[in-house]
């Protein structure tokens, strides 16, 4: 599914994807009682030593297959109507070979014996003919077989036993509640995800997964007829590794923003129909805001919006595969070169600045107990005193940089896909010391505080970046001093780490996620969190983005 | 199995809606078999094959739909399928948008959207194109990045109102980064086919390999407003977001209407029938083009036609949905697969002569909206950014970030060039003075 196509079946704005391309949801329509139906291990055991005793007697040296089935319901509305409800099941075996230095995989959706084994040897036979074209043959890290394990979101409630009604429900209070608070239109959305995913390898893991994401989202239209100028809002809810509790309010996971602001932030749990009545109010407010005059200024950016400039600016430029070119005729490759790491001293940031990548952070889109090619998965420090000091990783990389072991980053958005790698959650820490949001306005001077991912872009090395958000309020001497429009802020990558000034604490910190991070040809998605508090750069360019058209 | 004929589709189809017991039904076949191979680094990385063929059965009781869909074509497994849809059907709510399917359409002559020689791509085939554009960059010193991905395949559609359409189609797709050693220089270049005759991945890799030794040392320029050639590649891509996609891509009439689009006017409807860009911006579609042949319906079944979108500057028609085209009273017109844009005869290297001073673009990127108003959009140059002086390209300069609207960047027009197929569209080069470069990158 192209992008467009995708917006076209949400009717949502563009703001919350993070790259054009999406590979589609995979999966076959299926009714609502088939997502609540498990695969018995002891069959997925079977299917798994199928395909690896097929690889091993052609001739393979490693091999892996996972069976993975693959479920998403999405609802969609607008207004007082149901758009669509979409339920789909992919469910296949998917197997990749190593064989005289070279990768293989083939995949089936034919999920027999036969088939698989069948599966393995065209992988096998596929590496065969990589490996006359290969230059350098492939260097696994070392990784020990866990034998028979399982791990689980630690959800409350699925997603997929809550009725489709409760959720229609819920999605057409959440319009009515835009539209009483003067919305001239809104769409809203839950998506849901359960990936139920058996790894097996010839390393003796046998590793059954059941992995649980949900997406609750809206986007809010303003607009004046007379002048024609219209706004929109987006929620402020993000996707997370939760199960349908996430959308039940709880007070604890509610952040005032700063005062003056009326602005709502969520941690791990979302209240919908609160910020649908205050997303009305702000999107009409944004009709009539002053427009910004271009300049330096210090930026205070909201959890909701960092996130996203982590993802692009931190997350991406440190995967190994970008580093070292596989990613070229694509996404890019990435400035944060190896010498740089080698150096020890490479100022990524100011030294507040402390980023870590993990995949273990309880309600983040990238907590799994094992990654796609069955290593445990762990915590490890990307940037830390503001210095460089290491990159994601999977098997196949480790030894790159001198390291034993893989950092567990190997994903695939389907057991048709081969996995490969892709990003952890990356996370800043937040301030050991004291500091809230208020404390932090009543330093700036002249500045301007963003909530919520807008426009984003950057280069295809991860230099120069330009970001736009949801609301903007202008600060003045230490004072939020009114919503303004029309922000953009543009920078490179290393400057403006190097200009933050400080970050909150950690009753401040929470996560922006995306289920639509996009990477490799064909294109995979892969969903991922960005834990920040809100944090303070100093001396942003930012621009004023009001143009005129005949 | 995954290229069936018409009478062997049609045949499956007719079964299909023998089995159904609802108001309306529609089944959907849609066949696809192809490959793609990825390299990086003058090595391959990945390869893999698809095959597969899959029926979507929609089952329709009043205005209440289901979905269900197979990829088995036994009697039992067919049933289960149409029963399954009416099931779903059953359990829907009621679409306020229901509109009844379609009865017989007249359809254009299929145009030539398939090709035998691209049906029968191998492995190897696959292989040795990517061998030759490795080996060239081996012997150059330089390295390489590509992908090949090719597919043959079918859809047919029939329904219990009586419509019927077929059609096959083939595509490759290929594009290439090429990098010197150092990092410091980098070109790209692609191309899309529905027959592969013309295919050469060598070809493509030379003009990847000029642009990336081209464009070593690139000096800073300041940004600004500048008279740019933007190529093709720098105006439609399949990849990522591009500027003449997203102008196409916001002619939706719906969004106009209601008021949230560039089309929207003033107090109420749409910008239709007004002059809104340059008079020698004319943008069509045609499934029937020989450069872009396509399909002759769109997934609703509604037939493609040659169609005006924009003539001599003026807004001429927009798409909707049918149940928009009936809610507005306004032509149900559906969105085309490929666009159009009408040009002249020169070629990029005619447009650099004719320049005095300006900037050549191969290639715009990480292109997303700003602002839907005024369709504002940012991104940056990649992959060979070039200084033109006394039409002579003078130097390579450092890549740009922009902050454009196509509407503005049709209206600053200077010259069209000769439209090429890039992406399943025809595009001409354009020159365009005033596009608006707001800062630098050090990106290569």
């Amino acid at each position: 599914m192209r992008r467009r196509d995708f917006m076209g079946l949400t009717g949502l704005a563009a703001g919350s994807l993070f790259l054009p391309s999406l590979p589609g949801f995979g999966g076959t329509p299926v009714d609502v009682g088939r997502m609540l139906e498990q695969i018995d291990v002891a069959v997925k055991k079977r299917l798994a030593d199928a395909a690896l005793n097929a690889a091993k007697s052609a001739g393979a040296s490693y091999a892996d297959a996972r069976v993975g089935r693959y479920l998403n319901q999405y609802v969609f509305t607008r207004e007082k109507q149901v758009q669509n409800i979409v339920n789909t099941e992919s469910y296949g075996v998917g197997v990749r070979v190593l064989v005289n230095g070279a990768w293989g995989f083939a995949a089936t959706n034919d999920v027999s014996e036969a088939a698989v084994a069948q599966a393995a040897r065209e992988a096998v036979s596929i590496a065969k003919a990589n490996a006359r074209l290969q230059k350098e043959p492939v260097n696994l890290a070392p990784q020990r077989g866990y034998g028979e394990v399982s791990w689980k979101t630690p959800i409350e409630q699925n997603a997929f036993e809550v009725p489709v009604k409760q959720k229609v429900d819920l999605l057409l209070a959440v319009n009515a509640k835009a539209m009483e608070n003067g919305a001239n239109y809104v769409s809203s959305t839950i998506f849901q995800v359960n990936e139920q995913k058996y790894f097996a390898s010839t390393d003796g893991s046998y590793i059954d997964q059941d992995v649980h994401r949900i997406w609750p989202t809206f986007n809010v239209t303003a607009i004046d007829r007379a002048s024609g100028k219209f706004r929109t809002r987006d929620s402020l809810g993000t996707s997370m590794g939760l199960g349908y509790e996430y959308l039940t309010p709880r007070a604890q996971d509610k952040i005032a923003g700063p005062a003056g602001t009326g602005v709502v932030g969520y941690k791990l749990r979302y209240d919908m129909l609160e910020d649908a009545a205050l997303a009305a109010k702000q999107a009409k407010a944004k009709l009539t805001a002053k427009s910004v005059v271009p300049g330096k200024y210090d930026l205070v950016l909201d959890p909701d919006h960092l996130g996203l400039t982590i993802h692009e600016s931190v997350g991406h430029p440190l995967e190994l595969d970008r580093v070292l070119g596989y990613e070229a005729n694509y996404a890019g490759t990435s400035f944060a070169t190896m010498d740089k790491l080698k150096s020890g001293n490479f100022k990524y940031g100011s030294p507040v600045v402390n980023i870590v990548a993990d995949k273990l952070q309880p309600g983040t889109l990238g907590a799994v107990g094992y990654d796609d090619e069955g290593v445990k998965t762990g915590e490890w420090d990307l940037i830390k005193g503001g210095v460089l000091v290491n990159y994601e990783k999977i098997r196949d990389q480790a030894q790159v940089v001198g390291q034993d072991h893989s950092d567990g980053c190997c994903y695939a958005d389907s057991w048709s896909n081969v996995q490969f790698q892709r990003m952890p959650n990356v996370s800043l820490r937040p301030n050991p010391s004291k500091l809230r949001v208020d404390d932090m306005i009543k330093d700036v001077d002249k500045g301007i505080y963003i909530v919520g991912a807008g426009s984003y872009s950057i280069d295809q090395q991860r230099y120069n970046f330009q970001f736009g958000g949801k609301l903007f309020f202008a600060i003045e001497k230490g004072k939020i001093a009114g919503q303004i429009e029309d922000v953009a802020y543009q920078s490179n990558t290393q400057e403006f780490w190097n200009s933050c000034a400080a970050t909150c604490d950690a009753s401040d910190y929470r996560f922006l996620g995306t289920f639509f991070d996009g990477k490799g040809q064909p294109p995979q998605i892969s969903a991922v969190s960005h834990g920040s508090a809100t944090t303070r750069f100093n001396g942003v360019n930012v621009i004023n983005t009001a143009r005129k058209i005949g | 199995m995954a290229i069936l004929s018409k009478d062997e589709a049609q045949t499956i189809l007719k079964k299909v809606l023998g089995f159904t017991t609802a108001d309306e039904c529609e089944a959907t076949l849609n066949g696809q078999i192809g490959g793609n191979v990825r390299s990086a680094r003058n090595t391959i990385s990945t390869a893999g094959a698809v095959d597969n063929v899959s029926l979507a059965v929609e089952a329709r009781f009043g205005k209440r739909s289901g979905v269900a869909t197979c990829n088995q074509f036994d009697d039992a497994t067919l049933r289960r399928c149409v029963q399954r849809a009416e099931e779903i059907a059953k359990l829907a709510p009621e679409s306020p948008e229901y509109v009844p399917l379609l009865g017989p359409q007249q359809y254009l002559a299929a145009p030539a959207s398939f090709a035998q020689n691209t049906a029968n791509i191998t492995p190897d085939y696959r292989a040795q194109q990517t061998a030759a554009s490795m080996k060239l960059c081996d012997t150059k010193k330089l390295s390489s990045a590509g992908f090949l991905e090719d597919s043959a395949g079918f859809i047919a559609k029939r329904n219990n109102k009586g419509l019927e359409a077929y059609q096959q189609v083939t595509n490759l797709s290929y594009s290439v980064t090429v990098r010197t050693p150092e990092g410091t220089g980098s070109g790209y270049a692609t191309a899309d086919y529905n027959d592969i005759s013309k295919f050469d991945a060598a070809r493509l890799t030379q003009i990847a390999a000029d642009k990336a030794t081209g464009s070593v040392a690139a000096k800073a320029m300041e940004p600004g407003k500048y008279t740019v050639i933007l190529e093709p590649a720098a105006l439609v891509a399949n990849t990522d977001a591009s500027l003449l996609g997203a102008l196409m891509n916001a002619f939706d009439a719906r969004n106009a209407d209601e008021g949230r689009s560039f089309l929207s006017k003033k107090g109420g409807g749409n910008r239709k029938g007004e002059k809104m860009f340059d008079e020698r911006v004319t943008i069509y579609s045609d499934p029937s083009n020989a450069e872009i042949p396509d399909l002759t319906f769109s997934g609703d079944g509604r037939p493609q036609k040659k169609m005006t979108w924009i003539e001599k500057g003026v807004v001429k028609n927009l798409y909707s949905s049918r149940f928009w085209a009936q809610k507005a009273g306004i032509p149900d017109i559906p969105r085309p697969g490929g666009w159009i844009m009408e040009g002249g005869t020169q070629t990029t290297a005619d447009l650099i002569k004719g320049t005095a001073k300006g900037i050549l673009v191969t290639r715009l990127w990480y292109i997303r909206p700003v602002d839907p108003q005024t369709l504002l959009f940012t991104g940056l140059t990649r992959d060979g950014t070039f200084y033109i002086e006394n039409g002579k390209i003078k130097h390579p300069v450092k890549n740009f970030r922009f902050n454009e609207s196509p509407v503005i960047m049709l209206n600053n027009l200077e010259a069209i060039g000769k439209p090429v197929r890039l992406a399943g569209n025809l595009v001409p080069p354009l020159k365009i003075r005033d596009f608006t470069f707001t800062s630098l990158s050090d990106a290569v």
